[in-house]
């Protein structure tokens, strides 16, 4: 079948969804995705970290603070691979700065958790801070044209090609997560360097214009790889990453097993990063 | 009747001129963003919103305010807006016109714009916003062109227009109420995340669409001799006054509840816009002589509104709307869209300044929008005079 | 006829214009692209006629199933050779030159897709 067809099917077969149940697309529009992967998210106040799916995936990561404060450099060392890997410009300066993943201090992470008094060293950790990949993500629901959008996977990913640079679901995020393409970012400073150092050639990079944040690897986990950050901090054991949805994951044991917190719980997000520190 | 526009005097077509050579630099400016990529502006990965979407934001005002003459003059049958009507309705075109270039001229790919009808996503307000601010200008082109032709052929205007006149007053109600939406939907944007967001977007567009109507209209008063009549005037200064005291009240009960709850996140905001926040060891506080002159002028302004009206005098009259005005224009169009990205969800404190290529291109959409809307009000002029007499 | 004078110059200026890019683009149509074919591979993933026609079609149909549906990376040809459906890592393999291979066709038509501002093509990677 043609794609134009089944395109025209999906949309006739929805429009009579909606047609027939208001209340359930009533409830689309509300929840901003038409294909939910999962049930209703328990509500915070229970301490639930977020919606379980009943089918299907939902990636997820527990980030170990402490043993990034074990290994100087690590968190730097994730950086500096996820972004080599995929592209990622360095301009240099803060206002047109493209990131996927950097290291920050717990303060800008968790703003929330300002405290009168805490733990001298919590303010050097650095605290690798990345996309969340939302089980309810405002970035998607804000987005109008689908050009961001949530994988069956969990993982909220982005189509550059259909990207219009309205920079809506950047004022969506309540993480920070997303950059935007100010300039090209195959272009050369001043001094004629390139912005991106070297190109990795199996990875495109992006245009001007474009909205981009990390991807949590699709592309390496569909060629069986995990993560690059992952793979960089697993000798370590600072990054655990695996699937929320299957009990018997490292992940889900790793969060059995120790108190984690995650990022503005109470914007009802459900994050699928947690963080021990 | 378009033939209309074609004959006027020096006046006339100095200032169309003067409009056009703003056009042009704008137009060059625009060239330049369009090649270098929007990094031309002053917006940041922190603030990625700058004078387009406020200026958008605030010209959706002004297009809905002509809702305030349409009501009383086709439901209520108030006669006095016999004149003023059309130029309400004009009015709204020319500013819808400047929303959508603000909108383009925001976008990173603007090629990819119609992506949005593409691939329709109902979750999205934007795609809302797209069809309620598409839907209002075809209104307010088939309402206020019939009628101004019906009048121009010397005729009542078809009955078929009717129902598109009164589809266009909850029309108006929606196009600032949807986009109240694209701001006070987002979680995490503590400034915008009010359900007094959208009422208070109505009340100052109600004060300040008919502010701006009413400087035109004295304008056009001493350049046109075309007086909309006393009568108009009186009840468009309840209307204006009533309003903007409303826009007011409501910006009250928000800093209640920001400073009263003590929540910081609610404070954040208004302490960068009214005080200046700290960050660091340094004070951020760009936009607090706007935001403070902001409440001047609208307190000078009402009061001087009101009593113009005791003195009926139109001089006073312009002041006062001028006043409201750019107070409104500085709360919605400055304040409102570049206070809600300070604090940044990290809480880093990033301030942003347009830069002069940025300033060009909102200068020259607004003067397209003063080109469109002289053109349509010469023609109003021009109908309204062969017809009355 | 009134205003003759007028008239007949602008209408030859106007048609001119009008008519500018094709005599801009005008050129020798017997000139026909000639893409390189990769040597040492005789089969694409559909047959000639279909590609020289939907090529762009492929390729959108592939990335809005890997990307959106999760579909496969890997496919296999109609005489089972595996291939990756992608612009960069599946098509570019073969067909190793840009300018040669599409760049012959985009020029003669005169479009400008804007593959490449984000894809890297084999020689730019090196």
């Amino acid at each position: 079948m043609d794609s134009k067809r089944r395109n025209f099917l999906k949309i006739a077969g929805l429009s009579a969804i909606a047609g027939i149940g208001a209340p359930s697309a009533f409830n689309m529009l509300l929840k901003g995705e038409a294909l939910a992967s999962g049930g209703h998210g328990a509500p915070a106040a229970q301490g639930e970290h977020g919606a379980a799916a009943v089918t299907g995936k939902r990636y997820g990561m527990v980030i170990d603070v402490k043993k990034f404060a074990d290994n100087p450099g690590l968190a730097e060392q994730c950086v500096k691979t996820c972004h080599s890997i995929h592209n990622v410009p360095d301009f240099g300066n803060r206002k047109d700065e493209i990131k996927w993943v950097w290291a920050e201090k717990f303060q800008h992470t968790f703003p929330e958790h300002s405290q009168y008094k805490k733990n001298d060293g919590l303010n050097e950790l650095p605290i690798l801070t990345l996309c969340n990949h939302c089980d309810k993500p405002p970035c998607v629901r804000a987005c109008p044209t689908k050009a961001t959008f949530k994988n069956k996977d969990g993982i909220v990913a982005m189509d550059y090609h259909r990207c219009i640079g309205c920079r809506f679901c950047m004022a969506a995020c309540p993480y920070g997560a997303r950059s935007f393409n100010w300039r090209d970012p195959r272009g050369k400073d001043e001094n004629g360097n390139p912005f991106i150092k070297e190109l990795n050639p199996t990875f495109p990079t992006r245009m001007r214009g474009v909205v981009e944040k990390c991807n949590f690897c699709v592309e390496r986990l569909a060629i069986g790889q995990i993560p690059a950050c992952v793979e960089v901090a697993s000798s370590a054991g600072a990054l655990v990453f695996g699937d929320l949805n299957d009990p018997n994951s490292e992940v889900s044991e790793k969060l059995r097993s120790s108190f984690t917190i995650q990022r503005k719980p109470a914007l009802g997000t459900h994050p699928s990063l947690f963080y021990i520190i | 009747m378009i033939e209309k526009a074609l004959k006027g005097n020096k006046g006339y077509w100095a200032w169309l001129m003067f409009l056009l050579a703003i056009m042009g630099v704008g137009g060059m400016c625009y060239a330049q963003q369009f090649n270098y990529g929007l990094g031309i502006t002053g917006m940041s990965r922190d603030v990625t919103w700058g004078l387009y979407i406020s200026q958008f934001t605030f010209l959706v005002g002004v297009a809905a305010g002509g809702l305030m003459l349409v009501l009383p003059y086709y439901v209520h049958n108030y006669k006095a807006f016999g004149r003023i009507t059309i130029l309400g309705e004009f009015m709204a075109i020319a500013a819808v016109a400047m929303c959508l270039m603000f909108i383009i001229a925001d976008l990173g790919q603007p090629m990819r714009a119609m992506n949005v009808m593409l691939h329709p996503t109902p979750n999205s307000m934007l795609f809302w916003d797209m069809i309620v601010l598409n839907g209002y200008l075809f209104l307010n082109i088939i309402c206020g062109w019939q009628v101004l032709h019906a009048e121009y052929k010397g005729i009542k205007y078809p009955k078929w227009v009717k129902p598109f006149i009164y589809l266009s007053i909850p029309w108006a109600i929606s196009i600032h109420t949807v986009t109240a939406f694209l701001y006070c939907g987002l979680p995490g944007r503590h400034f915008w995340l009010t359900a007094v967001l959208a009422p208070r977007f109505l009340a100052s567009a109600f004060a300040a669409g008919p502010a701006l109507l009413m400087v035109i209209a004295l304008i056009m008063k001493k350049v046109a001799n075309f007086d909309v009549g006393q009568e108009a005037k009186d009840k468009l200064v309840t209307i204006i006054g009533y309003a903007a005291l409303v826009n007011f009240f409501l910006l009250g009960c928000e800093v209640f509840v920001g400073y009263y709850s003590n929540i910081p996140g609610h404070m954040h905001t208004l302490d960068y816009l009214f005080f200046g926040l700290g960050h660091g060891d340094h004070v951020f506080n760009n936009l607090v002589p706007f935001m403070r002159a902001s409440v001047v002028m609208g307190v000078i302004g009402i009061i001087t509104l009101f009593l113009s009206r005791v003195k009926k005098c139109d001089g006073m009259l312009a002041i006062a709307c001028i006043l409201i005005f750019i107070s409104l224009w500085i709360d919605k169009g400055l304040g409102l869209v570049l206070g809600g990205f300070v604090p940044t969800p990290l809480e880093y404190v990033v301030e942003y300044v347009p830069s002069a290529v940025e300033l060009g291109i909102t200068a020259a959409v607004w003067a397209t929008g003063f080109f469109i809307l002289t053109i349509l009000y010469k023609l109003v002029v021009s109908v309204k005079r062969v017809s009355e007499s | 006829m009134y205003g003759k004078g007028r008239i007949i110059p602008a209408l030859i200026i106007f048609i001119g214009l009008m008519t500018a890019p094709m005599w801009y683009g005008s050129g020798d149509a017997s000139k026909l692209p000639n893409p390189e074919k990769p040597k040492g591979y005789t089969e694409c993933v559909e047959d000639t006629q279909y590609m020289r026609t939907s090529h762009m079609k492929v390729l959108n149909d592939w990335r809005d199933d890997i990307l959106r549906e999760g579909g496969a990376r890997v496919a296999t040809t109609a005489n089972g050779t595996e291939y990756v459906r992608s612009l960069q890592n599946g098509c570019m393999k073969c067909h190793n030159n840009r300018e040669k291979f599409c760049g012959e066709c985009h020029k003669y038509a005169s479009v400008n897709p804007y593959c490449w501002d984000c894809h890297l093509q084999p020689k730019e990677a090196m």
